[in-house]
C-alpha cells in the first residue's frame, strides 16, 4: 500500500467517523432541533407545561373565526388525527389560509388551548400558475367526490396532505 | 510517454496557469447567455404562483445560490482531500480560490432567504434546521478562509484548512436532508429524485440560472486561482517569464 493511499484511507476512515458521531449527536438532540411539535404529541402530553413552543400543522377548514375587533381571532391547527385550538391577536400573514399549513409559537392555557404570539405560515413545495392548482383541485375534488360515492359515505374523507 | 495524454501535467501551476486564463472568457460568456436565458425564462415567461403570487420569483436567484454554496463546499472538499493525500499544490490552491465565492453564494442564500420569508412566512427568520445549517454553512466558509490567511506558510494553511473543510463537510447533508429529517418552517424541496412540483417553464428557468451560477463560479475561481499561483509562485521562473510578458 502507497502512503498516499493509506492517506487517502485515512481521510475516509475518520469522515466516516466524523459523520457517524455527527448522526449521533444529531439523533440525541432531535427533539429539539425539530422547529414545532404537532396537535398529537400536545394530546400526548409532550408539550412543555409554561413555557413557550411552537406547534404546526394544517389549519383546519372552515375553523377561522374573528371577534368583532378585527385582531382576535381562533382556529383550529391539525395534524389530521388530533386538533387544537389556537387564539391569537394580531396579524397573520398573507399566506395563512385555511387548509395550508401553519405554525405558531405560544403557551397552552388551562383550557387546554393555545395562546399564540406569533403565527407564521408554512407553505409547501409545490409551484404552479392559477390555472394548474385549480385543476389540481378540481381533479382531487372529482376523486374524492367518486370515493365517497363508492364508499357511499356521506363526506369525503379528507386527505392527509404531505408536506405541511 | 510524450503522445500520451497527461492528466498530471495540468496538476503543475505553470502549465495549469496559461490553460486556466485561455477557459476563463468562456465560462464567463457561457455564464451570462444561461445568465439571460434563465433571467428572461424566470420573469417573463413563467407563470405567476397560484399562493405566492409574484413573490416567488426570487427562487430564481434563491435555489441556484444554496445549490452553489453547497456545492462548491463539497468541491473544495474534494481538492481539501486530494490536496492532504496526495500532496499536490495545485489543489489547496482551488481551495482557496473557491472559498470567497462559496461565501458568497451562502450569503445569497440566506439573504435571498429572509427577503421571502418576510412576505410569505412572516418571518425574516426562524432557528428552524434548513435555516441554521445553511448559516452554520457560511460561518464555515469565514472559518476557512480566516483560518488559511492566519498561517502564512502556504503549505501548513492548505493543510490546516483542508482539515477544517473535511470536518465541516458532514454539514452539507445536513443541510440538504434537513427539511426531511426535522419539522422545519422551510419547505421541502420541489426537485426530488428527478421529479420536480414545479410548472415546467418555472422548473427551466431555475435550471438555466443555477447553470449561470456555476459558471460564473467556474469563471472567478480560475481568475481567482491564476492570482493566487502568481503569489505563491513568484520565486520560480515561470511566474518570473510571465510577468516579463515571455510567458505568452
Amino acid at each position: 500500500m502507497k502512503s498516499r493511499h493509506k492517506k487517502l484511507a485515512l481521510i475516509g476512515g475518520a469522515l466516516a467517523i466524523i459523520g457517524i458521531i455527527a448522526a449521533l449527536v444529531l439523533n440525541a438532540l432531535n427533539s429539539n432541533i425539530a422547529l414545532y411539535i404537532s396537535p398529537t404529541d400536545v394530546a400526548a402530553g409532550k408539550a412543555p407545561q409554561g413555557q413557550l413552543f411552537r406547534i404546526g400543522g394544517l389549519v383546519k377548514e372552515g375553523s377561522l373565526t374573528r371577534e368583532a375587533d378585527g385582531v382576535t381571532m381562533r382556529f383550529i391547527v391539525t395534524d389530521t388525527d388530533k386538533d387544537l385550538t389556537v387564539n391569537y391577536k394580531g396579524i397573520l400573514p398573507d399566506l395563512f389560509k385555511e387548509g395550508k399549513g401553519v405554525v405558531a409559537q405560544g403557551k397552552l392555557t388551562e383550557t387546554g388551548t393555545f395562546a399564540a404570539t406569533e403565527v407564521l405560515a408554512k407553505h409547501d413545495e409545490n409551484y404552479m400558475p392559477p390555472e394548474a392548482a385549480k385543476a389540481v383541485g378540481d381533479a382531487a375534488n372529482r376523486a374524492a367526490d367518486k370515493k365517497a360515492a363508492a364508499a357511499n359515505a356521506p363526506a369525503a374523507t379528507e386527505k392527509p396532505k404531505a408536506g405541511y | 510517454m510524450k503522445d500520451r495524454f497527461n492528466l498530471y501535467k495540468f496538476a503543475s501551476p505553470a502549465t495549469f496557469y496559461p490553460l486556466a486564463g485561455a477557459l476563463i472568457p468562456y465560462f464567463a460568456a457561457v455564464s451570462v447567455v444561461f445568465g439571460l436565458a434563465g433571467l428572461y425564462l424566470g420573469m417573463l415567461v413563467a407563470p405567476t404562483d397560484f399562493q405566492q403570487g409574484e413573490g416567488y420569483r426570487i427562487i430564481f436567484i434563491h435555489v441556484p445560490a444554496s445549490w452553489m454554496s453547497m456545492f462548491i463546499y463539497l468541491v473544495m472538499a474534494f481538492w481539501a482531500a486530494i490536496g492532504l493525500a496526495f500532496n499536490t499544490r495545485l489543489s489547496g490552491m482551488m481551495a482557496q480560490a473557491l472559498a470567497p465565492t462559496g461565501a458568497l453564494m451562502a450569503f445569497l442564500s440566506l439573504w435571498t432567504g429572509a427577503l421571502w420569508g418576510k412576505p410569505m412566512w412572516g418571518a425574516w427568520w426562524v432557528w428552524d434546521a434548513r435555516l441554521t445549517s445553511e448559516l452554520i454553512l457560511l460561518f464555515l466558509y469565514i472559518g476557512y478562509m480566516a483560518l488559511t490567511a492566519a498561517i502564512d506558510d502556504p503549505r501548513r494553511s492548505d493543510k490546516a484548512g483542508g482539515l477544517l473543510l473535511l470536518v465541516g463537510v458532514v454539514n452539507v447533508p445536513i443541510i440538504y436532508f434537513s427539511v426531511k429529517w426535522w419539522n422545519t418552517l422551510h419547505q421541502g424541496s420541489s426537485i426530488n429524485m428527478g421529479k420536480s412540483s414545479m410548472a415546467e417553464t418555472m422548473l427551466w428557468g431555475m435550471l438555466l440560472m443555477a447553470m449561470c451560477f456555476w459558471m460564473y463560479s467556474i469563471a472567478v475561481a480560475l481568475m481567482r486561482v491564476r492570482t493566487i499561483m502568481l503569489e505563491r509562485e513568484r520565486h520560480t521562473d515561470w511566474v518570473k517569464a510571465e510577468l516579463s510578458g515571455e510567458g505568452k
